[in-house]
């Protein structure tokens, strides 16, 4: 490793926070902490950049070890993005990068021919080439950032350490930075050590991924192998919805309760369905769900029942009766409008024996299918949603109490 | 305007102004000075006349003075703002200047009987260095554990109450005797300097300016923020400690021979950054230098003439012109955040 900590000690006051921290990046790698607020992601980074004074343990850098250094040495091997606020008032942005070459001018601070073409680079590295005469504390989050990290880049080191880089920006701005992070580190075998906020992101960034947790290092590896869902769930504490990591999303509980609406489900097309019963506080079952689909990832907490069937196959008979008969005993029936094909036919069919036993049903399907003569459609979910909600409330559904036989002779007409 | 333009026009204008100043505070009052009388006279040393004896015995001193001290005063609380990271810090306002006219008054008038002559100057900035000292270390140990700006300030302004309280009280019980150059000294004037007193604040200031503005680079790395000026090697430690030394004897030295003088401190690095529109340290410093220099002397001449024959004492004068700055400056600050 190039650059790596050997029981590694942090924390303040003399009190250790995490102890025995060993975690290391080869050159040009890109080492992410990830971790719940307060767990000591910056406790950790901030005692490797001796903004605070570690407690015990080695950090070495290319095999020197970082305590031999004097602070203008440190400097000219380690440079930072930090979480502080930065206003310098009336300094431009080409002043902010070049403060960047401390380490390297003489004792009045005068930038040589050389310092200049770096700075000058470094602020092309960013693109931020255009701001050069601006005024720094005129600028947007996302061109502070990247202001910053030309300042850091212009200090010429072998190991960037960024506190939260991405925490005030929108998504363009982050893919931006990520991305500038991901070609410095390939060019130019510059090791990034960061912490971010956003697990989805650490996963496609990161070659070293070092979760930390109730002042420990909870697992520690290549992001590919050592993260899932359910380790995300741990490391965050999470109770009360859903990560996940394929999709990089959170979803929250749906309502809890008899499901009261039935949706049709395919293709992703679910999902809008699924959260706007659930900000209407609707409880809803779901079905048939191909284990494939990305329905299935979003509705296991969203929905209050769900009936599924394996990747590619049609669905236990069981199940597709006991869907067909929760259908039938909602209050109305939603068809998401996904395509139906020779894997899900059964959804054809549950929609069929619902219309039959009478449930309303709710379309977002624009081409009419014939069996559908009788569903209601709609141009948007929302629309879709207030109606299901009226039905709900009213109670009506011209068979939400559909009698046991009707609800029989359904089931018998599609087995 | 270009960054390099703006600085040699900036430099120009505080020339001009400087050598207007220079000219009209000579030649204000009761006797009028042509300006070829001057030079000869500058040129020639005093000739015994009483033209001569105005110019080289009161006026001369005095408007150097104001020059000199007024320049010192400024880059103190420039040193401060950049320590503190408050634009409204100063030497006055953190109690600073209280501090040194309470060990100078205490200083005077306890060894007043003892000690029959006049001091030393040299010995009276000790004396007003190390009361700067003790009240740095007092606002030090308070805003160690306040981290708001505001707190800071409120905290300075009580240190400086309780300070001149100190004073007040030595100045109650006092003989009159020893009271009368005292009390001139307390409200601040430059009326008082002498050129013994010159040389000395002279020798305190040139050599501690220079020192700052040999710390121009640190300086400017420090507008980042502490933590990034140490990530790029600086030595924060040291730096701090050199930042309240040179600010204390900046400070103790003009409090020791003009006494405290408010808002100066506070006014003048803003100023001067509207006037540069920059925060180089490197252009800065010697600006703000000049710019304090112009500001005194305008608030002397307006401190001696405003209420002629009556003088008044010149922190009237910059209260009432420096303090508008600092309401302008909180109403952007809040503006801004």
């Amino acid at each position: 490793m190039y650059f790596e900590t050997q029981k590694l000690s942090v924390g303040y006051h003399r009190q250790p926070l995490i102890k025995d921290i060993d975690i290391g990046i080869w050159q040009g790698g890109i080492l992410c902490l990830i971790g719940p607020n307060g767990s000591g992601k910056s406790t950790i980074l901030r005692s490797i950049t001796r903004h605070l004074a570690k407690l015990g343990g080695v950090v070495t850098i290319g095999g020197g070890d970082l305590d031999k250094m004097s602070d203008k040495e440190l400097a000219r091997h380690v440079s930072v993005v930090l979480t502080d606020r930065v206003e310098p008032d009336l300094m431009t942005c080409w002043e902010v990068v070049a403060a960047g070459r401390y380490p390297y001018t003489n004792h009045f601070g005068k930038l040589s021919q050389e310092d200049q073409r770096i700075v000058e680079e470094s602020m092309k590295r960013v693109n931020a080439l255009d701001l050069r005469e601006q005024r720094f504390t005129e600028l947007s989050d996302g061109q502070k950032q990247r202001v910053l990290l030309a300042r850091a880049l212009c200090q010429q080191p072998e190991v960037i350490v960024l506190d939260e880089p991405t925490s005030y920006l929108d998504i363009r701005h982050k893919i931006e930075l990520l991305n500038i992070l991901r070609e410095m580190t390939a060019g130019r075998g510059l090791s990034v050590v960061l912490s971010l906020h956003e697990v989805d992101l650490a996963t496609k960034l990161a070659d070293v991924v070092v979760l930390v947790k109730d002042n420990a290092i909870f697992r520690c590896g290549a992001p590919e192998d050592v993260l899932n869902d359910s380790i995300i769930r741990q490391l965050y504490g999470i109770h009360d919805g859903t990560f996940n990591l394929l999709l990089g999303s959170v979803e929250l509980c749906g309502a809890a309760g008899n499901p009261r609406v039935f949706v049709v489900p395919g293709e992703g097309r679910g999902a809008p369905c699924f959260r706007a019963l659930q900000k209407r506080g609707i409880p809803f079952a779901t079905g048939i769900l191909q284990r494939c689909d990305v329905d299935c990832a979003v509705s296991e907490t969203l929905a209050a029942r769900r009936y599924t069937a394996d990747s590619f196959s049609p669905p236990a008979s069981d199940t597709l009766r006991a869907a067909i008969a929760a259908a039938c005993g909602s209050a109305c029936v939603v068809d998401s409008g996904a395509a139906i094909g020779a894997y899900n036919q059964e959804n054809m069919e549950l929609l069929r024996a619902a219309a039959k036993a009478g449930v309303p049903i709710l379309t977002l399907r624009r081409e009419a299918l014939k069996v559908l003569g009788a569903a209601r459609r709609f141009d948007t979910v929302r629309a879709l949603a207030d109606e299901a909600a009226r039905l709900v409330s009213t109670g009506k559904g011209g068979a939400s109490c559909p009698s046991s036989g009707a609800i029989s002779d359904a089931i018998a007409g599609t087995a | 305007m270009k960054q390099s333009t703006r600085n040699v026009v900036g430099f120009a204008v505080l020339a001009v102004l400087l050598a207007v100043l220079f000219y009209w505070n000579i030649n204000t009052g009761s006797v009028h000075l042509s300006l070829e009388r001057i030079f000869t006279l500058l040129r020639w040393g005093n000739d015994g006349s009483m033209e001569g004896n105005i110019l080289w015995k009161i006026r001369l001193s005095r408007l150097l003075g104001a020059a000199l001290l007024g320049g010192a005063l400024s880059i103190a609380g420039f040193l401060l703002q950049t320590f503190f990271k408050n634009p409204i810090a100063g030497p006055f306002v953190l109690g600073i200047s209280s501090g040194s006219r309470l060990f100078v008054g205490f200083f005077l008038l306890a060894a007043t009987p003892i000690v029959t002559g006049n001091f030393s100057p040299y010995v009276i900035f000790l004396a007003a260095f190390a009361g700067a000292l003790a009240a740095m270390a007092l606002v030090l140990a308070v805003s160690s554990r306040v981290q708001n700006l505001a707190m800071l300030l409120v905290i300075g302004m009580m240190i400086g109450y309780i300070c001149d309280a100190g004073t007040d009280f030595m100045i109650t019980f006092a003989e009159s005797n020893q009271l009368q150059n005292f009390t001139v000294w307390t409200m601040g004037s430059f009326s008082g300097l002498t050129w013994a007193t010159l040389g000395a604040s002279a020798l305190i200031t040139f050599p501690t300016v220079l020192l700052v503005f040999l710390l121009s680079k640190p300086l400017g790395a420090y507008l980042l923020g502490e933590s990034y000026a140490k990530s790029m090697g600086v030595n924060i430690k040291g730096f701090r400690v050199a930042l309240i030394l040179l600010s204390s004897i900046l400070s103790a030295c003009v409090t020791a021979f003009a006494g405290p003088i408010s808002f100066v401190g506070i006014a003048v690095p803003h100023i001067t950054r509207m006037l540069f529109r920059t925060s180089r340290p490197m252009v800065l410093i010697p600006a703000t230098f000049l710019t304090g220099s112009v500001f005194c002397l305008a608030c002397d001449l307006i401190a001696r003439t405003a209420f002629a024959p009556t003088e008044l004492t010149i922190s009237t004068v910059t209260s009432v012109l420096g303090a508008p700055v600092v309401i302008w400056l909180m109403i952007k600050r809040r503006r801004n955040s």
